[in-house]
C-alpha cells in the first residue's frame, strides 16, 4: 500500500529517488514519525522534497493521496475528540481473538466501520472492543491495543497534517508563479558560457598548478597556463515600454533590475520600443525621440553572437504590426523578423498571457508564431535562457 | 537517540517543523540542508545545536573560490619548497605540511562535533559533488601521506544555502531538506522575547505591527529580516520616542531598510495610508 505513495508522488512530477524513499523507510523504522500524522507529513517532506518550489506540489499530492484519512478526521465530532484526549484508562483487556480478526480487516473496511460508529455512538467508551474509545481493542480511538485501526484523537491529531498541508503556504514558491528580482537574478546566472569551455587561448598563469608542477618537477620551475574563466555571453535586451506594458511595470522593473545587476555578462545593451520595433530604438524607457538610435545601426554594430531577449506583451493594434497607414514603409513585423534573423539566438519573454479583456489578441498569436515566446515565470525564464545558450 | 534530540535553546527559538527536521537529520545521520530568506537564523541554528549538545562547532565558510579539498586538508607545498631550499628541519616529513580543514577537524574530533558548511551555493557548481563521498562515508584519504582520516563520531552536519545556485541532484538526494519560512507574528514575539525579556508590551505591539506593515510594502528590494527588527527595537528603546508614535512615524527606518529606493517607497506609502 505504501509503495503506491512513492509511485504516486513520481507520477505527480516530483522526482523522488529510490534512495530518498529508502531513507524515508529507514526513518519510519526508527520511529521518527511516532504515531503522529503531522510528524509523518513533516518527515516525508524533509526527506523526499529538496526544494521549496516543490513544497506546494507535494502538499497537494499528499492531500490527494491521504484524502480518505483527512475526510475521516473532519467528520469526528468535537465531543468525541474530548473523550479521547482524556487520560486513558489502561485495562488489561488484550484479546488475541479480536486482535487476529482486526488484523484481517482492510483499511477500507475499517474506514467504513468508523463512519458507521460515528453515526451510532452517543457517549464515551473506553477499554471496549466496539466503540471509538481509548485503550480499547476496537479498530478506532487511541492508545488502543488493536494491531490495525485508525487513530482517532489523542497525541496524533492527524487532521493537523492536513490543515498544515491544506493551507498550501508554499504556493508562492512553485516554479510557475511570477518571480521577484532575486529569483530573476538566480535564473539569469544560467545565461553563461565560460571561455574556459570554449577554445580561447591559454593566457592566464595558474599559480597553484604552477607550484604543484614545479614541486613535482623537483623544484625546477614549470609554468602552467589556463584559459581565462570569463563569461562570453553578450546580451541585447529589447523592452516594450509604456502603453499596455504599464500593467506589468512591476514585473518588468524587477526583470530589468535583475539583468542590470547581473554583472557577469561580457556586454549588455538595453534598448526600448513602444509596442513594436520600427526604424528606431529608444535608449531610455520614456521613449523620448531625442534619445534614439536607428535600428539599422544597432544591427550593424552588434554581432550575430549577441543573445537577444525581447520583453513585451505583444499586444498592439493590428496596424502597428502589419502596417496599414504606414504600409509604404517596412511594417513592424518585418522589422521584428529582420532582428530575429540577424541574431542566432532570440527569445521573447511575455509578462502577459495574451488573453485580455477582448480575448486572445491577434498580434499576440502572430508574434508567438514567429518567436520562441515564453510567459514570464521562473520555470519559463529558465527554459528561455537555456534556449539562448543552446548550440544551434 | 534518546536524550540527544534537539529542542531549541534559551537563545534560539525555532518552529516545530524546524526542530523535527533537525532531529530527523540527526537520527538518520544525514546532512541537513537549510534554505531560507537571509536573516532567518540559519547560521545561528548551528551554534545553538552545538551549545545544546555541548559539542564543538566547526564552521566552514564557503566563498566563490573555495574548493572541496580545502575543507578536508591543505598540503602546504610552498612552505615545504621553502624549507627544502633553506635547509629547514623535517622536510621529509610530509605530515608536517598537511593541515586539516574544518571537515577534517570535525572528523578527527574526540567527541561528536557539529559541522556547519555555510552558504554552500557560493562555491562553484561542481563543489557539492566533490564532497559526496566524504559526507557519505565520513572518511577521506590524503594521498601525499597515505593517511586515511575517518570520522571517530559522525558529526552533525548542517549546510546552508541562499539558493544562488541550484545544487546537484546527487547531492540533494543525500540530504534532509528544510526551508525556513519567515517567522509569523507569534514566533516573532517569542524570538524577541528571547532577546529583550523585559520589553514593554505596548512598544512590542507597535514595533511588530510597524515591522510587518513595512515588510508587506509592495516592491521592496530588500525586505527587513529578523536581525534588522532586533536592531530596530534596540534603537527604539534607547531613543525614548513616544510609543504611540512608532507605528505612525516609523522612526529610524534606515535600520530596517538598507536601500535608498526602499526608503523612498516607504515615505510614499506613509503619506498614502490612513493612520
Amino acid at each position: 500500500m505504501f509503495t503506491d505513495f512513492f509511485y504516486y508522488l513520481r507520477s505527480q512530477g516530483l522526482a523522488v529517488s529510490l534512495q530518498e524513499w529508502l531513507t524515508l523507510c529507514e526513518a519510519l523504522d526508527k520511529g521518527l514519525a511516532g504515531a503522529s500524522f503531522t510528524r509523518f507529513y513533516g518527515l516525508c517532506r524533509a526527506v523526499l522534497i529538496k526544494s521549496e518550489a516543490d513544497y506546494d506540489k507535494f502538499d497537494s499530492a499528499f492531500i490527494r493521496y491521504f484524502r480518505a484519512i483527512a475526510e475521516a478526521s473532519e467528520e469526528i465530532p468535537p465531543e468525541l475528540m474530548e473523550w479521547l484526549n482524556k487520560p486513558a484508562v489502561t485495562p488489561g483487556n488484550y484479546d488475541e481473538e479480536i486482535a487476529r480478526l482486526n488484523s484481517l480487516l482492510t483499511p477500507e473496511q475499517i474506514e467504513e466501520m468508523l463512519a458507521q460508529r460515528l453515526k451510532e455512538q452517543k457517549e464515551e467508551h473506553n477499554g471496549g472492543s466496539y466503540w471509538v474509545g481509548t485503550g480499547g481493542m476496537s479498530t478506532f480511538g487511541n492508545a488502543g491495543n488493536s494491531p490495525t485501526g485508525i487513530r482517532v484523537g489523542g497525541q496524533s491529531i492527524h487532521h493537523r497534517a492536513f490543515r498544515v498541508a491544506g493551507e498550501r503556504r508554499f504556493r508562492d514558491f512553485t516554479g510557475d508563479t511570477v518571480l521577484d528580482t532575486r529569483q530573476f537574478q538566480v535564473a539569469l546566472r544560467r545565461l553563461r558560457q565560460y571561455s574556459a569551455k570554449t577554445d580561447a587561448p591559454k593566457t592566464e598563469l595558474n599559480p597553484d598548478a604552477t607550484v604543484d608542477a614545479t614541486c613535482e618537477n623537483g623544484g625546477t620551475l614549470k609554468l602552467v597556463y589556463e584559459r581565462p574563466r570569463i563569461n562570453t555571453v553578450k546580451v541585447l535586451m529589447l523592452m516594450d515600454s509604456g502603453g499596455s506594458m504599464d500593467y506589468y511595470s512591476g514585473l518588468c522593473t524587477a526583470l530589468f533590475q535583475a539583468v542590470r545587476k547581473s554583472n557577469h555578462f561580457k556586454d549588455l545593451k538595453i534598448y526600448y520600443f513602444h509596442n513594436c520595433v520600427y526604424s528606431h530604438l529608444y535608449t531610455e524607457p520614456t521613449c523620448n525621440p531625442a534619445k534614439w538610435v536607428t535600428t539599422e545601426s544597432v544591427l550593424n554594430t552588434l554581432g550575430r553572437d549577441y543573445k537577444v531577449i525581447f520583453v513585451g506583451d505583444a499586444e498592439m493594434a493590428p496596424y502597428e504590426l502589419w502596417g496599414g497607414q504606414y504600409a509604404k514603409r517596412k511594417s513592424g513585423l518585418d522589422w521584428l523578423l529582420t532582428i530575429r534573423d540577424h541574431f542566432s539566438h532570440v527569445v521573447w519573454l511575455n509578462p502577459g498571457t495574451g488573453d485580455s479583456y477582448w480575448g486572445v489578441c491577434q498580434t499576440y498569436d502572430a508574434i508567438r508564431h514567429e518567436f520562441d515566446m515564453y510567459t514570464l515565470t521562473v520555470k519559463n525564464l529558465e527554459k528561455a535562457l537555456k534556449k539562448l545558450v543552446s548550440a544551434r | 537517540m534518546k536524550g540527544k534530540t534537539f529542542g531549541g535553546s534559551q537563545d534560539y527559538v525555532a518552529s516545530e517543523e524546524l526542530l523535527s527536521a533537525v532531529n530527523i537529520a540527526m537520527t538518520l545521520q544525514k546532512p541537513l540542508l537549510l534554505k531560507g530568506e537571509p536573516g532567518t537564523g540559519k547560521t545561528m541554528l548551528a551554534r545553538s545545536i552545538a551549545s545544546s549538545l555541548h559539542a564543538p562547532l566547526y564552521i566552514w565558510n564557503i566563498k566563490s573560490t573555495t574548493k572541496a579539498q580545502d575543507g578536508l586538508y591543505v598540503y602546504d607545498v610552498v612552505q615545504r619548497l621553502y624549507d627544502s631550499q633553506f635547509g629547514g628541519e623535517g622536510v621529509d616529513d610530509i605530515e608536517k605540511y598537511v593541515h586539516l580543514g574544518q571537515v577534517g577537524e570535525a572528523f578527527e574530533s574526540e567527541e561528536r562535533a557539529v559541522l556547519l558548511i555555510d552558504e554552500i551555493d557560493k562555491a562553484d557548481l561542481e563543489f557539492p559533488n566533490d564532497l559526496l563521498w566524504e559526507l557519505d562515508q565520513m572518511e577521506f584519504t590524503i594521498p601525499q601521506t597515505g593517511r586515511t582520516v575517518k570520522a571517530k563520531h559522525r558529526p552533525v552536519i548542517l549546510i546552508t544555502s541562499n539558493a544562488e545556485k541550484e545544487l546537484p541532484d546527487a547531492f540533494l538526494r543525500r540530504c534532509i531538506f528544510h526551508y525556513i519560512e519567515f517567522p509569523d507574528e507569534a514566533l516573532m514575539r517569542r524570538i524577541i522575547g528571547v532577546h529583550y525579556p523585559d520589553l514593554e508590551q505596548n512598544l512590542l505591539d507597535q514595533a511588530i505591527a510597524a515591522f510587518y506593515w513595512v515588510r508587506g510594502l509592495p516592491g521592496l528590494q530588500k525586505k527587513p529580516s529578523t536581525s534588522e527588527l532586533i536592531d530596530w527595537i534596540r534603537a527604539l528603546t534607547f531613543s525614548g520616542i513616544p510609543q504611540e508614535e512608532i507605528l505612525r512615524q516609523i522612526p529610524f527606518a534606515g535600520v530596517l531598510l538598507k536601500k535608498n529606493e526602499d526608503l523612498e517607497s516607504l515615505e510614499k506609502s506613509k503619506a498614502r495610508r490612513r493612520f
